[in-house]
């Protein structure tokens, strides 16, 4: 019988430009969960018992060891991992949105300039430190952007990954151009 | 031009879409009569000074947001969300 291998949208992706490196991220299940009106306490005494995590607050993520958990827009969140719960399902609309989204992380020393030629975003450290998510615009792509320790990784709809892609390599490739200009002597 | 969303914090203009006049947050009742329907599907104030906005944070949160605007300085003063005047 035909063996059918399962692919990503950004499958093997691994770009290399100066100092900078964009790869693909494999998320595993990603749950949409959006709790019912009034249900919000009970939704994160929910995850809680399920995840170790509460519900996060506006630009907020949790992590345990089950999984990780991003806001993603007015009162909804993205469950990354773990399965939810019957108990989460009953406070909260759940979509599993796994195939819905593409991830990538863009790290490296610069990573910051490489994406503000893109979002309008604030991305200093002071503003939008680790642990942080924002949605944003990418180009024309909508996306999801979270800080991390060492630089940013960002989800956007499987249908716009390539846009993307080719958006945050462009980026990539004008800022390690510019390192390579040398510097005029003093 | 930056718009301070109450969620996301402040945003730049292209997050953004205007709807226009924030009187449409306060439909009539039913049984309003054709006068006062007839103010509030088409007569609109066009102030210069400050004004009251819906603008749709559709590349952001995704929440509608009430924004206060003076049309003759394009300073935003203020936004909150408009589940909080209109309900969710």
């Amino acid at each position: 019988m035909t063996v059918l291998t399962p692919q990503g949208p950004l499958e093997g992706l691994d770009l290399h430009h100066g100092n900078l490196k964009l790869s693909a991220v494999a998320l595993g299940r990603v749950s949409w969960i959006a709790p019912y009106p009034g249900t919000e306490t009970a939704l994160s005494h929910a995850l809680q018992a399920a995840c170790s995590m509460s519900f996060p607050g506006p630009g907020e993520s949790r992590e345990s060891t089950a999984g990780r958990i991003l806001w993603s827009g007015r009162a909804q969140a993205l469950l990354i991992g773990p399965q939810p719960s019957a108990a989460i399902e009953k406070c909260a609309a759940v979509v599993d949105q796994t195939d819905g989204w593409a991830a990538m992380r863009l790290t490296g020393y610069g990573a910051a300039r490489a994406l503000a030629r893109l979002t309008p975003l604030d991305l200093r450290p002071s503003h939008f430190s680790r642990g942080r998510t924002a949605r944003s615009l990418l180009g024309q792509v909508p996306g999801l952007i979270i800080a991390n320790e060492d630089g940013f990784e960002i989800l956007v709809m499987c249908s716009m990954a390539e846009t993307a892609r080719h958006e945050i390599e462009n980026a990539m490739r004008s800022v390690a151009a510019r390192e390579d200009i040398p510097k005029e002597p003093a | 031009m930056l718009i301070p969303c109450p969620l996301c914090g402040a945003r730049e203009l292209r997050e953004f879409t205007p709807k226009g006049s924030a009187v449409t947050l306060h439909r009539p009742g039913e049984d309003a009569g054709p006068e006062v329907w007839h103010d509030y599907l088409h007569l609109r104030d066009n102030p210069a000074g400050p004004s009251r906005e819906l603008w749709w944070h559709g590349a952001g949160c995704g929440a509608w947001l009430v924004v206060e605007r003076n049309t003759l300085t394009h300073e935003v003063t203020g936004a909150h969300l408009a589940e909080e005047e209109a309900g969710p």
